[in-house]
Protein backbone atom coordinates (compact mmCIF):
# COMPACT_ATOMS: atom_id res chain seq x y z
CA UNK A 1 0.00 0.00 0.00
CA UNK A 2 1.09 3.25 -0.91
CA UNK A 3 2.06 6.00 1.86
CA UNK A 4 1.29 9.73 2.47
CA UNK A 5 5.44 10.44 1.86
CA UNK A 6 5.14 8.46 -1.60
CA UNK A 7 2.26 10.63 -2.38
CA UNK A 8 3.68 14.04 -1.72
CA UNK A 9 7.15 12.77 -3.49
CA UNK A 10 4.75 12.35 -6.25
CA UNK A 11 2.83 15.01 -6.39
CA UNK A 12 6.53 16.53 -5.99
CA UNK A 13 7.22 15.97 -9.07
CA UNK A 14 4.22 17.38 -10.61
CA UNK A 15 5.26 21.06 -12.44
CA UNK A 16 2.67 23.94 -12.53
CA UNK A 17 0.44 24.32 -15.47
CA UNK A 18 1.92 27.70 -16.31
CA UNK A 19 4.76 28.76 -14.39
CA UNK A 20 6.29 25.11 -14.67
CA UNK A 21 9.74 26.23 -12.94
CA UNK A 22 7.68 25.23 -9.83
CA UNK A 23 5.71 22.24 -8.48
CA UNK A 24 2.50 22.28 -7.10
CA UNK A 25 3.93 21.36 -3.90
CA UNK A 26 5.97 24.02 -3.99
CA UNK A 27 2.92 26.66 -4.77
CA UNK A 28 1.49 25.45 -1.62
CA UNK A 29 -1.79 24.36 -3.44
CA UNK A 30 -2.06 20.65 -2.10
CA UNK A 31 -3.37 21.30 1.06
CA UNK A 32 -3.32 17.80 2.53
CA UNK A 33 -2.98 14.17 1.58
CA UNK A 34 -4.25 11.24 3.12
CA UNK A 35 -4.59 7.42 2.31
CA UNK A 36 -7.15 5.45 3.44
CA UNK A 37 -6.36 1.67 1.99
CA UNK A 38 -6.01 1.75 -2.01
CA UNK A 39 -7.71 5.45 -2.03
CA UNK A 40 -5.36 8.46 -1.78
CA UNK A 41 -7.67 11.65 -1.07
CA UNK A 42 -5.53 14.93 -1.88
CA UNK A 43 -7.18 18.29 -0.96
CA UNK A 44 -6.49 21.14 -3.50
CA UNK A 45 -6.86 24.74 -2.94
CA UNK A 46 -7.05 26.88 -6.02
CA UNK A 47 -4.97 29.86 -6.24
CA UNK A 48 -7.33 32.45 -7.88
CA UNK A 49 -10.64 31.12 -8.08
CA UNK A 50 -10.39 32.52 -12.14
CA UNK A 51 -7.07 30.67 -12.54
CA UNK A 52 -7.80 27.99 -15.93
CA UNK A 53 -4.95 25.93 -14.73
CA UNK A 54 -7.09 24.50 -11.91
CA UNK A 55 -8.68 21.43 -13.87
CA UNK A 56 -5.50 20.57 -15.66
CA UNK A 57 -3.85 20.36 -12.16
CA UNK A 58 -6.67 18.13 -10.95
CA UNK A 59 -6.42 15.70 -13.81
CA UNK A 60 -2.50 15.83 -13.06
CA UNK A 61 -2.92 15.34 -9.39
CA UNK A 62 -5.49 12.56 -10.59
CA UNK A 63 -3.03 10.99 -12.92
CA UNK A 64 0.33 11.33 -10.50
CA UNK A 65 -1.51 9.13 -7.68
CA UNK A 66 -2.57 6.39 -10.25
CA UNK A 67 0.82 5.82 -11.21
CA UNK A 68 1.11 4.88 -7.77
CA UNK A 69 -1.60 2.63 -8.38
CA UNK A 70 -3.87 3.98 -5.76
CA UNK A 71 -7.36 5.15 -6.68
CA UNK A 72 -7.01 9.28 -6.66
CA UNK A 73 -9.74 11.51 -5.03
CA UNK A 74 -8.95 14.91 -5.90
CA UNK A 75 -11.04 17.84 -3.58
CA UNK A 76 -11.15 20.96 -4.81
CA UNK A 77 -11.38 23.80 -1.34
CA UNK A 78 -12.71 26.81 -1.95
CA UNK A 79 -11.89 28.83 1.21
CA UNK A 80 -8.97 30.95 1.76
CA UNK A 81 -6.43 28.54 2.85
CA UNK A 82 -4.08 29.27 -0.04
CA UNK A 83 -2.17 32.59 0.10
CA UNK A 84 1.18 33.73 -1.65
CA UNK A 85 2.58 32.89 1.98
CA UNK A 86 2.20 29.29 1.16
CA UNK A 87 4.91 29.21 -1.60
CA UNK A 88 8.11 27.81 -0.24
CA UNK A 89 11.35 29.12 0.05
CA UNK A 90 12.43 26.95 -2.54
CA UNK A 91 9.23 27.77 -5.04
CA UNK A 92 10.14 31.27 -4.37
CA UNK A 93 13.79 31.01 -5.54
CA UNK A 94 12.97 28.88 -8.15
CA UNK A 95 10.60 31.90 -9.21
CA UNK A 96 13.49 34.39 -9.39
CA UNK A 97 15.89 32.28 -11.16
CA UNK A 98 13.01 32.19 -13.82
CA UNK A 99 12.37 36.08 -13.79
CA UNK A 100 9.49 35.82 -11.77
CA UNK A 101 9.98 38.00 -8.71
CA UNK A 102 8.39 36.32 -5.77
CA UNK A 103 5.31 37.41 -3.96
CA UNK A 104 5.93 40.24 -1.18
CA UNK A 105 5.39 38.64 2.47
CA UNK A 106 1.37 39.36 3.33
CA UNK A 107 0.97 42.18 5.81
CA UNK A 108 -1.30 41.81 8.67
CA UNK A 109 -3.70 44.33 7.15
CA UNK A 110 -4.85 44.31 2.92
CA UNK A 111 -2.44 45.30 0.52
CA UNK A 112 -2.58 48.81 -0.59
CA UNK A 113 -1.39 51.12 -3.39
CA UNK A 114 1.29 52.44 -1.26
CA UNK A 115 2.59 48.91 -0.52
CA UNK A 116 2.77 47.91 -4.13
CA UNK A 117 4.54 51.37 -5.28
CA UNK A 118 6.99 51.00 -2.82
CA UNK A 119 10.49 50.24 -4.24
CA UNK A 120 10.65 47.49 -1.64
CA UNK A 121 10.61 44.87 -4.71
CA UNK A 122 13.78 43.63 -5.78
CA UNK A 123 14.55 42.83 -9.64
CA UNK A 124 14.69 39.65 -10.42
CA UNK A 125 17.17 39.80 -13.58
CA UNK A 126 19.84 42.28 -11.75
CA UNK A 127 18.87 42.13 -8.00
CA UNK A 128 18.10 46.37 -7.93
CA UNK A 129 15.31 47.66 -5.25
CA UNK A 130 15.10 50.52 -8.13
CA UNK A 131 11.89 49.13 -9.56
CA UNK A 132 8.20 50.56 -9.73
CA UNK A 133 5.16 49.50 -10.99
CA UNK A 134 3.39 49.57 -13.88
CA UNK A 135 0.40 47.64 -13.85
CA UNK A 136 -1.59 45.60 -10.88
CA UNK A 137 -2.57 43.76 -13.39
CA UNK A 138 -0.33 41.33 -15.83
CA UNK A 139 -0.99 38.06 -18.24
CA UNK A 140 -2.55 36.32 -15.58
CA UNK A 141 -4.62 36.42 -12.42
CA UNK A 142 -1.53 36.08 -10.43
CA UNK A 143 1.21 38.53 -11.61
CA UNK A 144 1.65 42.09 -11.89
CA UNK A 145 4.00 44.05 -14.00
CA UNK A 146 6.58 46.02 -12.67
CA UNK A 147 9.76 47.81 -14.60
CA UNK A 148 13.38 48.52 -13.25
CA UNK A 149 14.48 51.85 -13.32
CA UNK A 150 18.39 49.77 -13.17
CA UNK A 151 18.54 47.21 -16.08
CA UNK A 152 15.98 49.42 -17.67
CA UNK A 153 13.37 46.09 -17.83
CA UNK A 154 9.95 45.46 -17.27
CA UNK A 155 9.49 41.96 -15.30
CA UNK A 156 6.45 40.06 -13.41
CA UNK A 157 5.50 39.88 -9.74
CA UNK A 158 3.62 37.15 -8.03
CA UNK A 159 1.01 39.15 -6.90
CA UNK A 160 0.62 38.89 -2.97
CA UNK A 161 -2.55 37.73 -1.86
CA UNK B 1 -35.67 28.04 -3.26
CA UNK B 2 -33.86 28.34 -0.31
CA UNK B 3 -32.50 31.68 0.87
CA UNK B 4 -29.21 30.65 0.45
CA UNK B 5 -29.55 29.70 -3.30
CA UNK B 6 -31.17 32.87 -3.98
CA UNK B 7 -28.31 34.83 -2.21
CA UNK B 8 -25.61 32.59 -3.94
CA UNK B 9 -27.22 33.39 -7.25
CA UNK B 10 -27.60 37.15 -6.81
CA UNK B 11 -24.05 37.04 -6.15
CA UNK B 12 -23.00 34.84 -8.90
CA UNK B 13 -25.16 36.57 -11.81
CA UNK B 14 -23.53 39.78 -10.11
CA UNK B 15 -20.19 39.13 -10.80
CA UNK B 16 -20.81 36.63 -14.41
CA UNK B 17 -22.99 39.64 -15.70
CA UNK B 18 -20.36 42.48 -14.43
CA UNK B 19 -17.28 39.92 -15.55
CA UNK B 20 -19.01 39.48 -19.54
CA UNK B 21 -19.28 43.58 -19.51
CA UNK B 22 -15.80 44.25 -18.49
CA UNK B 23 -14.37 41.93 -21.08
CA UNK B 24 -16.01 43.85 -24.06
CA UNK B 25 -13.17 46.32 -23.22
CA UNK B 26 -10.70 43.51 -23.82
CA UNK B 27 -8.82 44.82 -27.39
CA UNK B 28 -10.42 48.43 -27.33
CA UNK B 29 -9.49 49.57 -23.96
CA UNK B 30 -8.34 53.65 -23.90
CA UNK B 31 -4.59 52.45 -22.97
CA UNK B 32 -3.24 48.62 -23.04
CA UNK B 33 -2.91 48.62 -19.14
CA UNK B 34 -6.43 49.12 -19.07
CA UNK B 35 -6.74 46.44 -21.41
CA UNK B 36 -4.97 44.48 -19.91
CA UNK B 37 -6.09 45.38 -16.21
CA UNK B 38 -10.15 44.58 -17.63
CA UNK B 39 -9.47 41.26 -19.16
CA UNK B 40 -7.67 40.45 -15.62
CA UNK B 41 -10.80 41.50 -13.89
CA UNK B 42 -13.28 40.31 -15.49
CA UNK B 43 -11.08 37.11 -15.96
CA UNK B 44 -11.23 37.27 -11.94
CA UNK B 45 -15.02 37.95 -11.59
CA UNK B 46 -16.35 34.95 -13.77
CA UNK B 47 -13.90 32.81 -11.57
CA UNK B 48 -15.91 34.12 -8.45
CA UNK B 49 -18.94 33.10 -10.19
CA UNK B 50 -17.99 30.10 -10.55
CA UNK B 51 -17.06 29.44 -7.51
CA UNK B 52 -20.57 30.80 -6.28
CA UNK B 53 -22.45 28.39 -8.50
CA UNK B 54 -20.46 25.28 -7.59
CA UNK B 55 -21.56 25.93 -3.85
CA UNK B 56 -25.63 26.62 -5.27
CA UNK B 57 -25.53 24.02 -7.09
CA UNK B 58 -24.75 21.33 -4.28
CA UNK B 59 -28.63 22.42 -3.36
CA UNK B 60 -30.22 23.03 -6.68
CA UNK B 61 -28.22 20.18 -8.88
CA UNK B 62 -26.78 20.73 -12.14
CA UNK B 63 -23.07 21.99 -11.92
CA UNK B 64 -21.40 25.95 -12.76
CA UNK B 65 -21.88 25.71 -16.42
CA UNK B 66 -25.77 24.98 -16.18
CA UNK B 67 -26.55 27.54 -13.63
CA UNK B 68 -24.47 30.29 -15.44
CA UNK B 69 -26.18 29.18 -18.77
CA UNK B 70 -28.71 27.52 -18.84
CA UNK B 71 -31.56 29.31 -16.91
CA UNK B 72 -34.19 31.55 -18.80
CA UNK B 73 -33.54 35.11 -19.35
CA UNK B 74 -36.15 36.10 -16.51
CA UNK B 75 -34.56 33.44 -13.80
CA UNK B 76 -30.98 35.56 -13.66
CA UNK B 77 -30.57 37.93 -10.32
CA UNK B 78 -28.25 40.27 -10.95
CA UNK B 79 -28.68 43.93 -10.55
CA UNK B 80 -29.86 46.21 -13.19
CA UNK B 81 -26.13 48.03 -12.80
CA UNK B 82 -24.20 44.97 -13.67
CA UNK B 83 -26.48 44.81 -17.01
CA UNK B 84 -26.11 47.85 -18.53
CA UNK B 85 -23.93 47.91 -21.71
CA UNK B 86 -21.37 51.04 -20.72
CA UNK B 87 -18.90 51.50 -23.64
CA UNK B 88 -17.95 55.15 -22.54
CA UNK B 89 -15.08 55.45 -20.09
CA UNK B 90 -16.14 57.44 -17.42
CA UNK B 91 -19.83 55.64 -17.00
CA UNK B 92 -17.83 52.06 -16.81
CA UNK B 93 -15.23 53.61 -14.28
CA UNK B 94 -18.18 54.57 -12.04
CA UNK B 95 -19.71 51.57 -12.10
CA UNK B 96 -16.53 49.93 -11.37
CA UNK B 97 -15.90 52.32 -8.53
CA UNK B 98 -19.30 52.05 -7.12
CA UNK B 99 -20.06 47.86 -7.74
CA UNK B 100 -16.72 47.37 -6.00
CA UNK B 101 -17.75 49.64 -2.88
CA UNK B 102 -20.98 48.10 -2.53
CA UNK B 103 -19.43 44.45 -3.22
CA UNK B 104 -17.12 45.45 -0.20
CA UNK B 105 -19.69 45.64 2.05
CA UNK B 106 -21.51 42.85 0.66
CA UNK B 107 -18.23 40.53 1.14
CA UNK B 108 -17.35 41.73 4.75
CA UNK B 109 -21.09 40.83 5.88
CA UNK B 110 -20.50 37.44 4.47
CA UNK B 111 -17.13 37.18 6.17
CA UNK B 112 -18.72 37.89 8.99
CA UNK B 113 -21.81 36.02 8.97
CA UNK B 114 -23.07 32.51 10.76
CA UNK B 115 -22.53 30.34 7.29
CA UNK B 116 -18.73 29.04 7.49
CA UNK B 117 -18.77 27.56 4.02
CA UNK B 118 -19.98 30.86 2.42
CA UNK B 119 -18.10 32.69 4.59
CA UNK B 120 -14.48 30.92 3.81
CA UNK B 121 -15.60 31.52 0.00
CA UNK B 122 -15.83 34.93 0.96
CA UNK B 123 -12.59 35.66 2.56
CA UNK B 124 -11.29 33.74 -0.70
CA UNK B 125 -12.73 36.06 -2.88
CA UNK B 126 -12.11 39.13 -0.78
CA UNK B 127 -8.03 38.70 -1.15
CA UNK B 128 -8.87 39.21 -5.37
CA UNK B 129 -11.09 41.92 -4.85
CA UNK B 130 -8.24 44.33 -3.00
CA UNK B 131 -6.87 44.68 -6.19
CA UNK B 132 -9.86 45.05 -7.92
CA UNK B 133 -10.59 48.11 -5.12
CA UNK B 134 -7.22 49.33 -5.48
CA UNK B 135 -8.29 49.95 -9.16
CA UNK B 136 -10.92 51.24 -9.03
CA UNK B 137 -10.54 53.75 -6.33
CA UNK B 138 -7.48 54.54 -7.98
CA UNK B 139 -9.20 56.01 -11.20
CA UNK B 140 -11.95 57.34 -9.18
CA UNK B 141 -9.68 59.52 -7.61
CA UNK B 142 -7.88 60.15 -10.74
CA UNK B 143 -11.08 61.19 -12.86
CA UNK B 144 -12.23 63.07 -9.33
CA UNK B 145 -14.13 66.56 -9.98
CA UNK B 146 -14.31 65.69 -13.98
CA UNK B 147 -17.53 66.80 -14.88
CA UNK B 148 -18.64 63.66 -17.19
CA UNK B 149 -17.69 61.04 -14.35
CA UNK B 150 -19.11 62.65 -11.44
CA UNK B 151 -22.43 62.94 -14.21
CA UNK B 152 -21.62 59.40 -14.59
CA UNK B 153 -21.68 58.43 -10.61
CA UNK B 154 -25.10 60.33 -10.30
CA UNK B 155 -26.79 58.74 -13.41
CA UNK B 156 -25.36 55.43 -12.05
CA UNK B 157 -26.02 55.91 -7.93
CA UNK B 158 -29.60 54.48 -7.70
CA UNK B 159 -28.10 51.45 -9.61
CA UNK B 160 -25.50 50.98 -7.09
CA UNK B 161 -28.00 51.17 -4.58
CA UNK B 162 -29.81 48.06 -5.84
CA UNK B 163 -26.90 45.88 -5.77
CA UNK B 164 -26.93 45.71 -1.58
CA UNK B 165 -30.06 44.84 0.51
CA UNK B 166 -31.54 47.82 2.04
CA UNK B 167 -29.91 47.67 5.53
CA UNK B 168 -26.41 47.95 3.93
CA UNK B 169 -27.16 50.98 1.84
CA UNK B 170 -26.43 53.32 4.11
CA UNK B 171 -22.43 52.51 4.59
CA UNK B 172 -22.43 52.20 0.68
CA UNK B 173 -23.75 55.97 1.03
CA UNK B 174 -21.25 56.96 3.83
CA UNK B 175 -18.34 55.30 1.93
CA UNK B 176 -18.85 57.01 -1.58
CA UNK B 177 -20.10 59.95 0.16
CA UNK B 178 -23.55 59.96 -1.85
CA UNK B 179 -26.89 60.97 -0.68
CA UNK B 180 -29.29 57.98 0.10
CA UNK B 181 -32.43 60.13 0.18
CA UNK B 182 -32.35 61.77 -3.26
CA UNK B 183 -31.83 58.18 -4.99
CA UNK B 184 -34.79 55.57 -5.53
CA UNK B 185 -32.72 52.55 -5.74
CA UNK B 186 -33.30 50.44 -9.34
CA UNK B 187 -33.91 47.15 -7.50
CA UNK B 188 -32.54 43.45 -8.53
CA UNK B 189 -35.52 41.40 -9.71
CA UNK B 190 -36.03 44.04 -12.39
CA UNK B 191 -34.29 43.41 -15.82
CA UNK B 192 -33.29 46.55 -18.04
CA UNK B 193 -33.50 45.78 -22.14
CA UNK B 194 -29.74 45.34 -22.39
CA UNK B 195 -29.35 41.61 -20.62
CA UNK B 196 -31.13 40.39 -23.58
CA UNK B 197 -28.75 40.95 -25.99
CA UNK B 198 -26.14 39.79 -23.74
CA UNK B 199 -28.23 36.42 -22.66
CA UNK B 200 -28.51 35.55 -26.71
CA UNK B 201 -24.81 35.71 -27.04
CA UNK B 202 -24.05 34.18 -23.82
CA UNK B 203 -25.82 30.85 -24.04
CA UNK B 204 -26.09 31.00 -27.45
CA UNK B 205 -23.62 27.55 -27.95
CA UNK B 206 -25.13 26.18 -25.49
CA UNK B 207 -28.79 26.97 -26.72
CA UNK B 208 -27.70 25.29 -30.13
CA UNK B 209 -25.69 22.32 -29.19
CA UNK B 210 -27.07 21.09 -25.71
CA UNK B 211 -24.20 19.44 -23.28
CA UNK B 212 -21.56 20.76 -25.85
CA UNK B 213 -18.20 20.88 -24.06
CA UNK B 214 -15.54 22.12 -25.45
Amino acid sequence: MVTAGEVWAALGEIPDPEIPVISLVDLGVIRDVTVDGGTVRVELTPTFLGCPALEVMRRALEEAVAGLGATPEVAVIQDDSWSTDRITASGREKLRVAGLAPPAPRAAGATTLVQLQSKAFRCPYCGSTETKLENIFGPTPCRSIRWCESCRQPFEQFKTI
Amino acid sequence: MSERSLLLLSIADDELILGWRDSEWTGIAPTLEEDVAFSSIAQNEIGHARALYELAATELGGDADALAFDRALDDYRCAPLVELHLLEWAHTIARRWLYEEADWIRIEALKAGDDTELAGLAAKIDREEVYHRIHAQMWAHRLGDEPRFRAAVEELWPYALGVLPAELRPELARRTGLQLETAGAVERGTHTSELEALWNEMTEVRRSVPGATW
